[in-house]
């Protein structure tokens, strides 16, 4: 924690409004500016999967709980819808079901609580096997669950009515509005005290515990805000795709996507999600467009995923971050030694767990809070 | 009665092969903490491999672990050395999940575009054949099968116990900064750790070949399944993954028998589930601080 980010502790300020109302402004213009039904289906799952790392990013960034089990809540959201439509005969298929979203979201976020409340008795990599292994329970329900999820066979939902002109538009801003909440939500948390329990637990947990953070509340309200938001991104893609299959509903690779694009952009961070989700998502269009139709699809893939992780490590915000505070630093200590007058800062308590353990993770702090 | 009996033998004969499965991901994990997702990929690339040493070369799979596991360690080695021993960070955990995950996806795919996906199998001659043993039968592919996985299993335990590079792995898994102190090469050590571990892969995928149709997407079956496995006998405790292979393979073949083959494969998460309730950190798992 840097002494500049704990003065800033007033929830709304001037520059974070700025950044989002431009934020804002940019994705109600992009799908209007470029409205070629190519373009706005891509700038849809980059949307999608930008609220969906933001998303993961709560748990698994800031809260250091890799959850690998993600995909699933996104099948439970997609089912979710297709069930519904199917039961009811309120719900007509217009706009309807996005309203019907955030029923979706509040459910799995509920049923995310005991299954939180389990998994979460482990940690870090074992924390990842059991979220992992949660994906196939969810996967191996859709296929065997015939009843609710037609199993192989898929389940469909009626086709939207909306104009074909206009089509894809109707999900883009279902998914635009749902990352603007995502990000609204780690806004939110990362501010306030919740934040920096979250951050204690990543640093270390029993210390965090040991010094009265209700480590287990905070960690299941963020796993459960976390996958209600993945619920309802489900929900909007299976409205849009028409069909849900179990094994695209339920896909290790989605889980396996959001997360590379949180590391990408840089954990913990609150644009870094989206920054990484605006570079891969494309990316990956392009390769499937290029590559898709033979098998060099997954190669190409797994390729450029090893040369990230390999390349940067620490994400693309962290990194450009960090190098700022670096010559910042550099520069203040030339500066210092030119004037030889010691420094004047004042002395500002600090938060004592998140020093606790990780050094590097706080050098990056400053740029976390953004 | 003789249905259930009939199903504990199998479990007991497939649970051998999870366990030889599991034991080489669990070793991994004790070595350097890496929780291998790319285990089960390893496993169906040698069943591939059996598969084309079997029909080009008439070599019998069982033999053919001649030649894999070397292979295997090999490729283990190497992969630790490009893709993992990087990581040498802060998070290096983390990043080694999706690092074998990218592995795992990159062995998918090497194997889609070299054998296509539709289903293998591997017929041999006595594929069909069983023993009628006091009116239970015994397939003889899952007899050799589960021989095989125990025989390994004891020359594991053997190179872990008798042999200096053994004592070496040893005792990184008890204390890595010690181990180093006394004069072991850690990255040695975690590189020729990892091709052991992924060396396990080579004969439990002859194996796998020889049971089940596979295809270059089948890992992610069988990654769900060793983890389950991993986790029961607890992370990095290699009897309690033989143990736990076994359990779990005699609880879903029973599973199975009682109630249906399509649920069979949940009783894997089941049992996981009520471990972690009871005991998070498996069967033979230690409480390592912040681990667990």
């Amino acid at each position: 924690m840097t002494t500049a980010s704990m003065h800033q502790s007033r929830l709304v300020t001037p520059a974070g409004l700025t950044r989002a109302s431009a934020f804002t402004a940019l994705l109600v213009a992009l799908p209007l500016v470029f409205n070629a039904h190519w373009m706005v289906n891509l700038l849809f799952f980059t949307v999608l999967y930008a609220a969906m790392s933001v998303a993961w990013n709560l748990i698994g960034g800031y809260a250091g709980y890799p959850s690998l089990g993600h995909a699933a809540f996104f099948g439970l959201g997609a089912y979710g819808v297709s069930l519904v439509f199917t039961g009811s005969q309120v719900l007509s298929n217009g706009y309807e079901p996005f309203l019907l979203l955030p029923l979706v979201g509040l459910g799995a976020g509920l049923i995310a609580l005991p299954i939180g409340l389990i998994a979460m008795r482990t940690r870090a990599d074992v924390f990842a096997i059991v979220t992992i292994t949660l994906l196939f329970v969810a996967q191996t329900l859709a296929f065997n669950l015939k009843g609710l999820t037609g199993g192989a066979q898929g389940a469909s939902v009626a086709p939207p009515p909306f104009r074909l002109e206009i089509f894809e538009q109707p999900f883009y801003f279902a998914a635009a509005a749902l990352l603007l909440l995502a990000m609204g939500l780690t806004y939110l948390a990362v501010r306030t005290k919740i934040g920096l329990a979250l951050t204690a637990i990543r640093a270390d947990e029993d210390k965090a515990r040991g010094i009265g953070i209700r480590t287990t509340a905070v960690k299941l309200m963020a796993f459960s805000v976390s996958v209600g938001l993945v619920a309802m991104a489900g929900g909007i893609w299976a409205y849009y795709v028409g069909f849900v299959y179990p094994q695209f509903a339920v896909d290790p690779l989605l889980t396996i996507a959001i997360v590379l694009m949180t590391f990408l952009g840089g954990r913990a961070t609150l644009w870094g999600p989206v920054l990484g989700a605006a570079i891969l998502m494309p990316a990956q269009q392009l390769l499937a467009y290029y590559v898709g139709g033979s098998r060099l699809y997954l190669i190409a893939y797994a390729a450029i995923f090893l040369l990230i992780i390999l390349l940067l490590p620490r994400g693309v915000l962290p990194t450009v971050f960090h190098r700022r505070r670096l010559s910042a630093l550099a520069a203040t200590a030339s500066q210092a030694e030119a004037q030889a007058v010691p420094s004047t800062g004042p002395e500002v308590l600090r938060p004592p767990t998140v020093m606790a353990s990780e050094p590097s993770y706080v050098q990056t702090s400053a740029g976390e809070r953004r | 009665m003789h249905a259930l009996i009939q199903g504990l033998i199998l479990g007991v004969l497939t649970g051998g092969v999870y366990a030889l499965m599991a034991s080489g991901q669990t070793l991994i994990f004790g070595i350097m903490k890496v929780v291998n997702l790319a285990q089960g990929a390893f496993v169906i690339a040698s069943a591939y491999l059996a598969f084309t040493l079997f029909t080009r070369f008439g070599i019998d799979p069982f033999l053919a672990v001649l030649i894999t596991t070397p292979l295997m360690f090999c490729i283990g080695a190497a992969g630790q050395w490009l893709f993992l021993r990087p990581l040498r960070r802060e998070n290096a955990a983390e990043l080694s999940l999706l690092v074998t995950f990218a592995l795992a996806l990159l062995i998918e795919g090497i194997l889609s575009v070299t054998y296509s996906t539709t289903y293998r199998s591997i017929n041999t001659g006595y594929a069909n054949k069983s023993f009628e043993v006091a009116g239970y039968t015994v397939s003889a592919v899952r007899l050799y099968g589960f021989l095989l996985s125990i025989a390994l299993l004891g020359l594991l335990y053997g190179v872990l116990q008798k042999t200096r590079f053994g004592r070496a792995i040893r005792a990184t898994v008890q204390n890595p900064q010690s181990a180093a102190l006394l004069g072991v090469d850690a990255t040695r050590v975690q590189a020729y750790g990892f091709g052991l571990g992924i060396s396990t892969a080579a004969a439990s995928g002859s194996i796998f070949g020889l049971l089940y149709p596979f295809q270059s997407g089948s890992h992610y079956d069988l990654i769900s399944r060793l983890l389950s496995v991993v986790v029961l006998g607890g992370l990095g405790s290699i009897g309690g993954a033989v143990l736990a292979g076994i359990a779990i393979g005699v609880v879903s073949s029973v599973a199975a028998v009682l109630w249906s083959p399509t649920w069979s494969e949940m009783s894997f998460f089941v049992v996981l589930l009520l471990v972690l309730l009871v005991r998070p950190q498996g069967m033979f798992g230690r409480v390592e601080r912040g681990a667990v």
